[in-house]
């Protein structure tokens, strides 16, 4: 979409509040939930929110690095499958799980990494969206663990042998302090030297160059980066609906994530918490009143594209959508 | 004499059929101002690519600051010591004047996998790209967009960014083109200012400024060099005159 | 593993070949031409095989099923042109991305309204009914005999068109140089929807053939969109003959993996592993590929730009 007018891109006027606004609105689910009593909604927000720190993950590499990659949801898949293969084998404990889920996705995303930043422009989004592919049919083809089928998981992760993740409050809470970590962690590192960096190279591969970086090896660190946060986030989704299966990696779901976070409005942050709001909402929304949402949701999309350029982000940053 | 800060020994580079560095074979003093002139299409521009590592040669060694550089990256050839000003601008459009030139300290200053610090904030970094921006006066647009800077400040920007390097060899290519007198004679000044302190290589097309600042020009026509020498002798040489100054004189 | 075996495999990976450099034929014109990248390519697969459904039910004849499904595929193309695809050349590739998704999303689910989420299938043609006799005594379809040969007679066809014709030449120097072929004072634009309109007829051409011998349902063009990505990018974007050559390698590599992976590590390790392994590396064989092409050749087999 358009490019952002600021380089580190300082939310200015109300756009600054938009994430502890949300961060706290969240915060506030379960216990309106419960008043509610629509027990649902928590399960459905920790849902949100899980997929929430995925977008975050590519905003990091598409909103702040303009690489739009769209094999994304594949470093979800290896998190959830390393946290379900795990339970297969009797290992339940997330301070091993989850560890390992984040490395999963970060040495997919260095293996695939390095091949992939090495083009660019259309070649990339292509070969992205091919390993991405890749990753979905081998999960496919893992007959011992599912296969097409998926697999099942016995139950949630546990902590030095206690469960405590079996109560959905709990859980839900876990995955909002997840949520708020990745956002200061990437809010930081968009503001640090290595952001600069990446950002620059975003501006001027050529200027960044000549000054004396390598945009490769930043890219690349970058690109590991968000496959580590994106596997933490689909070791979350494993537990959120104890059971992995290879459509998570689906290649929908990788154009799903860029949907939300251009939704948002890229290369914020915010935008991406936003946007898989706004995205996840939507969908929930629009399904419930016809299974064939899509139809309706494609055109709207089409229609953003040509029109609402910018995101939601920027509509709430005081800037006009038009671009 | 002391060994020459940059050598280039039987450059060629081809295009196809188009030949536009052809067995060329220069120095550069330290300590210099070399100034590069020649007619449109001689292949000056090809050359500073080269130089810099962006553009790789067919053949031909490049040494610079006696090491040779031929198969470094362009970024390798940085740290080195090579700094590059572009003839087309090249800067971070939406970066500020002073982020562009702090960006550029942060490469020389040589630590940037650094993830959670804020690099906005470091006195360091601005101090030196603030001291830079001031050699060039540009001080005043420290926190101006770049993108937004008039067509002279941004050659100055991209100056103060070679500059905050600390590079031993500068290669600026045609920096006063398109900018008004005014700007050109700060910048005649503030190269004046530099002179000592650095080596610097300039293709210039403005005569005044080149014959104002150069300590020895080399002439390049079709991607060789036809004269070198103090700008006296260049100034009587009737080869370049005739495939050069004439030309320039008649226009 | 016989010779018969391995020689029905071999015409299997061909004829998938075949399909995928069909699909990979307009896409990479596209992409050379227009620098625009089609997700929504894979549906006018998708939708050639569908409306093929529709007109064999109407006219119970698979060839004229083939013509007017041909001619409407064309339609349908030149409609999406001109509605969605024309608004986005000069857009970055992102917005190219989101909006030929948009289309992607709305197609398949459209598909699912107008004929149902259930595979659809028509009838192989009387005169492809049969087989061609291999060795000993097995037989070959003739149907996927003459969808290999209408393959290569396209490929044919589409390389004179493209090294024979005014229009082929404008197609190659814009795949090499497209503002030096706007400044020639050729209308791009319109070059451009010929390409498409095309591509598009190609892209539903192999639909059509595909439909009999694969089921006909919603989504079926993705798989294929993203397979030819892989032609594309080890072909070379932008180049006919690169997707043609590596739309071959493609489809035996897929077709040869799938059938003889598991066999071949049988050979090396205890049959219950080989039989999890197996699967597992064919399915990731293409890929494989495609990151070594891409590690030696960053820009493809036979990059059409820059010679």
């Amino acid at each position: 979409m358009s490019a952002p007018s600021s380089p580190v891109n300082k939310p200015i006027g109300a756009a600054r509040q938009v994430a502890p606004v949300l961060l706290i609105l969240f915060a506030a689910v379960p216990a309106l939930a419960n008043a509610a009593d629509l027990g649902f909604a928590t399960q459905m927000v920790s849902r949100i929110m899980i997929y929430a720190i995925a977008a975050l993950s590519l905003d990091i590499i598409l909103g702040y690095g303009a690489m739009v990659s769209f094999g994304h949801a594949a470093f979800i898949g290896i998190g959830a499958y390393a946290v379900g293969i795990a339970s297969a084998h009797d290992l339940w404990d997330a301070s091993i799980t989850f560890p390992m889920a984040m490395l999963g996705g970060g040495l997919f995303a260095l293996v695939t990494g390095a091949i992939c930043l090495r083009t660019r422009g259309v070649y990339f989004i292509m070969i992205t969206l091919a390993f991405g592919q890749m990753a979905y049919f081998t999960a496919s083809s893992l007959s011992a663990y599912g296969g097409d089928d998926g697999l099942t998981m016995w139950g949630r992760s546990e902590v030095f042998g206690y469960s405590p993740l079996e109560n959905e409050t709990t859980f839900y809470y876990v995955v909002l302090a997840c949520l708020a970590s990745c956002y200061v962690f990437a809010k930081a590192l968009v503001g640090s030297r290595f952001g600069r960096v990446i950002v620059g190279v975003r501006e001027n591969r050529l200027r960044m160059q000549a000054v004396g970086f390598n945009p490769y090896a930043y890219q690349l660190v970058a690109y590991v980066i968000a496959g580590m946060m994106a596997g933490l986030a689909g070791a979350l989704l494993a537990n959120h609906t104890e059971f992995v299966s290879p459509s998570t990696m689906s290649w929908q779901r990788s154009g799903d994530l860029i949907i939300m976070v251009v939704l948002g409005g890229t290369g914020t942050l915010h935008g991406a918490i936003l946007g898989a709001v706004a995205y996840l909402a939507l969908e929930e929304i629009l399904s419930h009143v016809t299974e064939h949402w899509r139809v309706f949701f494609g055109p709207m999309l089409i229609l953003v594209v040509l029109f609402a350029r910018g995101g939601l982000g920027r509509l709430i940053g005081g800037r006009g959508a038009g671009g | 004499m002391a060994e020459p800060i940059l050598a280039l020994e039987g450059l060629s580079k081809a295009y196809g059929a188009l030949t536009v560095t052809d067995d060329l074979t220069m120095t550069v003093e330290a300590g210099s101002i070399h100034v590069l002139i020649g007619p449109n299409g001689a292949g000056k521009t090809t050359l500073i690519g080269q130089i810099s590592g962006q553009i790789a040669p067919d053949a031909g060694r490049i040494r610079f600051d006696g090491r040779d550089v031929t198969d470094l990256p362009m970024h390798a050839r940085c740290r080195l010591g090579l700094a590059r000003s572009f003839q087309i601008t090249t800067i971070l459009p939406s970066f500020t004047a002073l982020e562009n030139v702090a960006v550029a300290a942060q490469a020389h200053d040589g630590h940037s996998f650094r993830f959670l610090r804020p690099a906005a904030a470091e006195a360091r970094l601005n101090e030196a790209a603030m001291a830079s921006l001031e050699t060039v006066g540009l001080k005043h647009r420290a926190g101006v967009r770049a993108g937004a800077l008039s067509h002279g400040e941004k050659r100055q920007l991209e100056i103060a960014i070679a500059l905050v390097m600390k590079p031993k060899l500068l290669l600026l290519d045609e920096p006063m083109a398109g900018t008004g007198h005014e700007e050109s004679e700060r910048l005649v000044a503030t190269l004046e200012a530099l002179r000592g302190s650095l080596t610097i290589l300039l293709v210039e097309h403005d005569m005044d400024a080149v014959f104002a600042l150069a300590d020895r020009i080399s002439v390049l026509v079709y991607g060789r060099v036809i004269a070198d020498g103090k700008p006296d002798a260049i100034r009587a040489d009737p080869e370049v005159r005739s495939a050069y100054l004439g030309e320039e004189a008649a226009l | 593993m016989t010779a018969t075996l391995v020689a029905v495999q071999v015409l299997n990976g061909l004829q998938l070949g075949v399909l995928l450099f069909l699909v990979a034929a307009g896409l990479t014109l596209v992409f050379g031409v227009m620098d625009f990248i089609n997700l929504a390519h894979g549906v006018q697969y998708m939708l050639g095989a569908y409306l093929a459904v529709t007109f064999y039910g109407l006219t119970g004849s698979f060839f004229m099923a083939l013509i007017l499904a041909l001619l409407a595929a064309l339609a349908f193309g030149l409609l999406l042109e001109f509605l969605v695809f024309r608004h986005l050349y000069d857009r970055d590739h992102l917005d190219q991305v989101l909006a030929t998704f948009g289309v992607i999303l709305f197609l398949n689910e459209g598909v699912r309204i107008v004929w149902g989420a259930a595979p659809l299938s028509y009838p192989i043609p009387d005169l492809l009914k049969g087989t061609i006799p291999l060795m000993d005594g097995f037989g070959y379809p003739i149907y996927r005999v003459a969808m290999i040969l209408s393959g290569l007679a396209t490929a044919v066809l589409l390389w004179v068109l493209v090294t024979r014709t005014r229009v082929g030449m404008l197609v190659r120097a814009g795949a090499t140089n497209p503002r030096m072929v706007a400044a020639l004072g050729v209308d791009i634009r319109r070059l451009f929807m010929v390409v498409f309109g095309f591509g598009a007829m190609l892209a539903g051409f192999a639909g059509v053939m595909a439909g009999p011998i694969f089921s006909v349902e919603p989504g079926m063009g993705d798989g294929v969109l993203i397979l030819a990505f892989v032609v594309i990018v080890i072909g070379g974007i932008g180049s006919i003959r690169g997707a043609f050559v590596a739309a071959l390698i493609i489809g035996l590599v897929d077709t040869l993996g799938r059938s003889f992976m598991t066999d071949i590590f049988k050979t090396m390790m205890a049959p219950a592993a080989a039989n999890q392994v197996g699967p597992a590396i064919a399915s990731m064989l293409i890929y494989l590929l495609m990151a070594g092409v891409l590690f030696f050749r960053p820009t493809g087999l036979f990059p059409a730009a820059g010679r």
